[in-house]
């Protein structure tokens, strides 16, 4: 099976090229492409965190109870 | 105001392209325009998108603030590539782009490189983005070439990027 590729274009000569991506190229592109999951993983579950600290802070602040550090901090600007 | 304004290159991929590459840019004009239009083919709903500058892989920073249907936020973006803010995958609404204009201000010279990005997200959901991003290249290269991409997806066909270059004189 054919490698993925890619499309470039010299802007010199207005020559366009569709490059095969080399084996290598598809290994590190295989290893990108676990990374970008991984972070975009670990940026979801720390906004998912953030959101859930600033509804309890809220919920606290009606309710009148004391607040913890870590939720009075989502508060402060 | 921009006394000329040139479209030097642009591409249409073909549905079997993970990148869209510009090489061999002139070092004739002042500024940089890149205009994206994209969506990829894999079956999340977002992907984030990318721009890398000759090819190098080191000294990116950025930050970008944005909005994403509920909440705003600021993020620092120190990655391996220039973030250019995200990318309309299957499970977006069909046939939606991610819209987005980087521009490059003295690409030609020899201080660092600042890239400043708007981009929006189309959808028709709850969720979609729009955001607004600085970035920095720390290295003082004349800027020959940029490639644009998406989690190295492939990208659908009819996903284009025009290249413009703008002088000041």
């Amino acid at each position: 099976m054919a490698n993925p590729t890619r499309v470039e274009i010299n802007c010199e000569t207005g020559e366009e090229s569709i490059i095969e991506l080399t084996d290598a190229e598809v290994v590190q592109m295989e290893a990108d492409r676990i990374a970008f999951e991984a972070r975009k993983a670990e940026e979801d579950a720390a906004a998912a965190a953030l959101a859930a600290l600033k509804a309890s802070a809220k919920a606290k602040l009606v309710a009148g109870t004391p607040l913890t550090e870590e939720e009075a901090a989502t508060l402060v600007i | 105001m921009a006394n000329t304004y040139e479209l030097i290159a642009s591409v249409t991929a073909n549905g079997s392209q993970t990148s869209i590459d510009f090489s061999s840019i002139p070092q004739t004009y002042t500024d940089l325009l890149v205009k994206v239009s994209i969506r990829v083919t894999a079956g999340g709903a977002n992907y984030t998108g990318y721009l890398t500058l000759n090819g190098a892989t080191t000294s990116y920073t950025g930050r970008d603030v944005m909005g994403n249907g509920s909440a705003a936020s600021s993020n620092l973006r120190n990655y391996s590539q220039i973030y250019i803010g995200e990318v309309n995958g299957a499970a977006s609404t069909s046939s939606t782009f991610t819209n987005k204009e980087i521009y490059i201000p003295n690409y030609a010279g020899s201080n660092y490189k600042s890239v400043s990005t708007d981009s929006v997200f189309e959808n028709n959901a709850t969720t979609a983005y729009a955001q607004l991003e600085a970035a920095l290249w720390s290295n003082t290269a004349a800027i020959t070439s940029l490639s644009i991409n998406a989690e190295a997806q492939t990208l659908v066909s009819g996903s284009t990027v025009y290249l413009y270059g703008i002088k000041n004189s």
